[in-house]
């Protein structure tokens, strides 16, 4: 016969002892199912690594849009088993200090980390697969080799991608320079640019089409801008630097990086209206 | 303050999206975006173009691509050419 705790049998009667064992223990389940902190993380709330590896899964892993989602980690769930991965990552910072006193290990730590935000951001510049291949590894390779000059006084991200940012557009040069394709012009002519479609778009249109004819579509429109605003659209509101990191990163000035946003959103939007609009 | 015109708000909306509205210009912005309909679709719509482009799932890496990155690396980090 299963065993059954007394103060789970209807018949009998629960101790007073049991029956606050019972409360507490029901108080706990209800607290962390509602958590949306890792019990591992729990000791760790009121300090900064915390919130450091908070603002690091928020934006770079699939996690946190569960947790965003209404999610949490549930007590009967293997997650309550397992850490984070997030949780143990070394910091970048840490990595690159490794990395800068001769570690091939962090220094690869770090590829693994930023390969394919470096890969997106070059494939965006250059609209080209065989240039974005050849921008990821020249900028890796190059911040290995310069890596000894990287101060960390500033993120080692915000580092990387302004050399892919230079090696990039040291393509679209060459380009234009075969091709006589036009980089600069009317980036920042004073003419106004002014919405002309003002019908809704689709609702979801990323559900109308394939995964391909987006891409194709986004790359298109994109294409369609001079370098100059594209490179400000990428770095502000894609790879999410701030207006001082990207003007640094593009020397120019933070009016300019605003003035180049507001044209390049405002471009785009109409490129994409000609395919997203409704009837 | 003063309620906008569309071309201000054109401005404001780009601006909103910097986070470089004030709490007072957010008020007003939001006030026109209500009576006006065109300024709210490109307010909607602009929106749309920043989320499209920052979907993740565009636009992946291929394997091989990775792949020709680490021999690269490799290489470089034991000194041989690449």
């Amino acid at each position: 016969m299963n065993y059954v705790p007394k103060f789970l049998n209807r018949e009998s009667r629960a101790t007073p002892a049991e029956r606050w064992l019972v409360g507490l223990s029901a108080a706990l389940i209800h607290v962390t199912r509602r958590s949306r902190v890792h019990p591992y993380q729990w000791g760790r709330v009121a300090g900064v690594r915390y919130l450091e590896q908070s603002i690091t899964m928020h934006y770079t892993s699939g996690v946190s849009a569960g947790l965003r989602a209404g999610g949490g980690y549930h007590i009967f769930s293997r997650d309550w088993m397992q850490v984070p991965q997030e949780a143990l990552e070394k910091t970048e910072g840490a990595l690159v200090t490794e990395a800068k006193a001769g570690s091939a290990e962090a220094f690869e730590d770090l590829v693994n980390r930023y390969e394919r935000k470096i890969y997106r951001l070059a494939l965006r510049l250059t609209g080209n697969p065989q240039d974005a291949e050849d921008v990821l590894q020249e900028t890796f390779l190059k911040a290995f080799e310069h890596l000894p000059d990287f101060r960390q006084d500033s993120r080692f991200y915000t580092w990387l991608v302004r050399i892919a940012v230079n090696e990039g557009l040291m393509k679209l040069r060459k380009r234009r320079s075969d091709k006589s394709e036009p980089m600069e012009d009317g980036v920042d002519d004073d003419g106004q640019v002014m919405p002309r479609e003002f019908r809704d778009w689709k609702p979801n249109p990323e559900q109308l089409m394939s995964q391909e004819e987006m891409e194709t579509l986004l790359m298109n429109a994109a294409n369609s801008l001079p370098a100059g605003l594209r490179t400000v659209f990428f770095l502000r509101d894609v790879e999410e630097l701030s207006t001082e990191e990207t003007a640094e990163a593009l020397n120019l000035t933070a009016g300019a990086v605003k003035a180049r946003l507001f044209r390049a959103r405002m471009r785009l939007r109409e490129e994409l209206a000609k395919v997203l609009k409704r009837e | 303050m003063n309620a906008l015109t569309c071309k201000e708000a054109f401005q404001e909306i780009s601006k909103y999206y910097d986070g470089d509205l004030s709490e007072d210009l957010k008020r007003v912005l939001q006030e026109h975006l209500c009576k006006c309909g065109h300024c709210k679709v490109v307010f909607d719509t602009t929106r749309k173009v920043i989320e499209l482009y920052c979907d993740g799932k565009l636009f992946p890496m291929p394997s091989v691509v990775r792949d020709r990155l680490h021999q690269a690396l490799r290489r470089k980090f034991e000194g041989k050419p690449l």
